[in-house]
């Protein structure tokens, strides 16, 4: 079961949204509905999963319903229709005892402008949703400084909101939501109202805290590094509607749509394409059973001076350069063992352009792709690193 | 051309209450008669140099040393031109009004807040009871009351209340949206959230309406002796219509003094509140 399911969701503002519902549905654009009925859509039949320890980014720029959406999963706004399924109980037109419960033990929630309680210190603030369940000082207290220290605040709780900076006041924010010990944390632009060089720290430091704590998060922003950066998995909308999700590389190798598209064009790609993106398949290749002549007869067919030789299992052995392979035919021994290259680099599929790059220069060889297994998946050549950096994508795989 | 009887509707009216609603009106003026009284009796059976300390003490423990001086001083003055008596009188007033306006006034104006209906009805009552001349309201006032204290106390209620309505009202809006979310973003419930997040938010501001509604108070002094409340009113009246310019200006000085004094104790009680919220924290 998905932590989080979301089914069919609409919102629409305005005095009659049911009634507008119908029109939505029909496929009419949010401008047109705007300027006929004066209602605004917020989220338009929007569909996801959410499963647990996954971090999902919800990006768009304003205006995209990507705040509408968040809000709605804690019911900060209520949905116009649709379902929220939390640990698979539907929370939309719940009573009012199960909301509060929810909100008190399932989801917790960090703000862009941090909404601390300006007239409460640092640890009362931490401890707020904690005394609003009406848990016992002690034990708020305990829960409180665990937060705090979780976040790097410690030495801090007896100081006013006021007095921290922004960064600091997000740490308490983070630590207020932290404290609830609730598996899903709500992100809203969480980062956005802060310094580049904080921002940065802080995006650092959650996915520090995740790889710990493994909570079910949810983040909206709208920059596009930052959702590629924290995202398992990003859903991008466009007025109210999702238009892709997918893993970051998926958005930036295969973008749905031309909106999309533009959206990932300046993208740092050499961060998110992987190894897998730009493998080539390694054809052909040659097995540990043939001989020498066969492997040689392979290059000539293919023009190529080198190939990999891999024993039954799939395993590379080795490279054979086309070189060595005339030496050992003009000599005794056929046995191409004692010529193969053993001295191959080899890389997970998982591992970024960034990181395959200096790998790549210094290898006088193509690079090999391999699973867990070290079977060969594919391979590498220092022509498709430079292709992949520029956008084209690994053929034949 | 038509002209509406609304003169002779309001007099009937008043009449037909003087008439049925006798019950009503003398409850109330027991009521009130008890506390004003009671406040009397308390600040003047405290010999006026022990009262002169306590509030000196309070003026220093809220605001801070220069008030305590001024207060002290101010009331050494007030003393000395014998009139200890009629501004204690004068203060019971002030408080009696105070209390009666905010309890009523505080609680209003949390439900314009969380209402527009409320609101919307709520507003021009308020303009009415501000901007009516007091006049208007202080005969039949007598009418129902009879002369004396209590006619003062009510009309000065009528006058006073409103800015401890709008205050709190416009506290209570202020309250940043952002916060409003994240406590029920954590489950807080409607209660939890007026108490521990909208009221000490608003607190400044509806401290500022306590201290209009003092100020307000003390300026309906003489507009209540009028109809016989006991005070520092009457000293001036007397001046006033006894052409006596000397008496008249010791009056008048002796109410600056105490308000100025109420002024800046309860503007000190504004400012001191962050202090107040900072230990609260640590409970």
């Amino acid at each position: 079961m998905s932590k989080i399911e979301v089914k069919n969701l609409y919102k629409i503002f305005g005095s009659n949204p049911k009634k507008i519902l119908r029109l939505v549905e029909e496929g009419k654009r949010k401008e047109e509905i705007l300027k006929s009925t004066g209602h605004g859509v917020g989220v338009n039949n929007a569909n996801f999963k959410v499963e647990e320890g996954e971090i999902f980014v919800v990006m768009g720029l304003s205006g995209s319903g990507k705040s509408t959406l968040i809000r709605c999963l804690n019911s900060l706004i209520k949905p116009t229709s649709g379902e929220i399924l939390i640990d698979g109980e539907n929370i939309v037109g719940c009573n009012k005892e199960t909301l509060l419960n929810v909100r008190r033990k399932k989801i917790s929630m960090v703000f862009q402008n941090f909404a601390l309680l300006p007239h409460r210190n640092i640890e009362s603030n931490v401890a707020f949703g904690l005394e609003i369940q009406g848990i016992n000082i002690e034990e708020r207290k305990k829960r409180a400084q665990k937060a705090i220290s979780m976040v790097g605040l410690e030495g801090y709780e007896d100081r006013m909101p006021s007095e921290l900076s922004g960064g600091m006041q997000q740490r308490v924010g983070l630590a207020r939501a932290l404290a609830m010990e609730s598996d899903v944390l709500l992100m809203d632009e969480a980062f956005s109202a802060l310094d580049p060089l904080i921002r940065k720290e802080m995006q650092d430091e959650l996915l520090i805290l995740q790889n710990k704590m493994h909570k079910t998060i949810i983040f909206i922003t709208h920059d596009l590094d930052e959702a590629l950066k924290l995202g398992d998995r990003i859903a991008i909308m466009k007025d109210g509607v999702i238009v892709q999700i997918g893993t970051p590389e998926e958005i930036l190798t295969s973008p749905a749509d031309g909106y999309v598209r533009e959206f990932v064009k300046d993208v740092n790609r050499v961060k998110v394409v992987t190894a897998s993106t730009i493998m080539k398949k390694p054809t052909p290749v040659a097995l540990a059973k043939d001989s020498v002549r066969i492997a040689v007869r392979k290059m000539q067919e293919a023009s190529i001076s080198s190939i990999f030789v891999l024993d039954k299992e799939g395993r590379v052995k080795g490279l054979l350069t086309i070189d060595d392979a005339m030496e050992l035919l003009k000599s005794e021994n056929h046995d191409m063992e004692n010529v193969l290259n053993k001295d191959i680099c080899t890389v997970p599929p998982d591992m970024s352009i960034e990181n395959l790059l200096p790998l790549v220069i210094d290898s006088k060889y193509p690079i090999v792709v391999v699973d867990e297994e070290e079977k060969i998946m594919g391979i590498i050549m220092k022509v498709s690193v430079l292709a992949g950096i520029n956008g084209e994508e690994g053929q034949n795989v | 051309m038509y002209r509406l009887p609304i003169g002779d509707y309001v007099e009937r009216l008043t009449d037909w209450l003087t008439v049925n609603w006798a019950g009503f009106f003398g409850a109330i003026k027991e009521f009130l008669l008890g506390i004003i009284t009671s406040f009397e009796w308390l600040f003047t059976i405290i010999p006026f140099y022990i009262m002169i300390i306590l509030i000196t003490l309070l003026a220093w423990k809220l605001a801070n040393k220069g008030v305590a001086i001024f207060t002290l001083v101010g009331l050494l003055i007030v003393q000395s031109i014998d009139l200890w008596t009629e501004t204690m009188q004068t203060l019971a007033l002030v408080i009696t009004s105070t209390l009666i306006a905010l309890i009523i006034g505080i609680p209003l104006g949390i439900w314009m807040s969380r209402s527009e209906a409320a609101n919307k009805i709520i507003r021009p009552i308020l303009d009415f009871m501000q901007t009516m001349p007091a006049f208007v309201y202080l005969i039949p006032a007598v009418y129902f009351f009879d002369l004396g204290m209590v006619p003062g106390a009510v009309a000065t209620i009528i006058f006073a209340m409103p800015p401890a309505v709008r205050l709190t009202n416009l506290g209570i809006r202020q309250v940043p949206k952002e916060v409003i979310e994240a406590s029920k973003a954590f489950g807080s419930t409607d209660k939890q959230m007026l108490f521990k997040v909208q009221i000490p938010l608003a607190m400044p501001t509806i401290l500022a309406g306590l201290n209009q509604t003092i100020m307000l108070s003390l300026s309906m002094v003489v507009i209540s002796a009028m109809i016989g409340a006991s005070g520092l009113g009457i000293t001036v009246l007397k001046g006033i219509t006894q052409l006596r310019v000397g008496e008249g200006f010791e009056g008048g000085l002796a109410v600056v003094i105490l308000a100025m004094i109420l002024d800046r104790i309860t503007q000190g009680l504004g400012q001191s509140k962050k202090k107040i919220s900072k230990r609260e924290n640590s409970k």
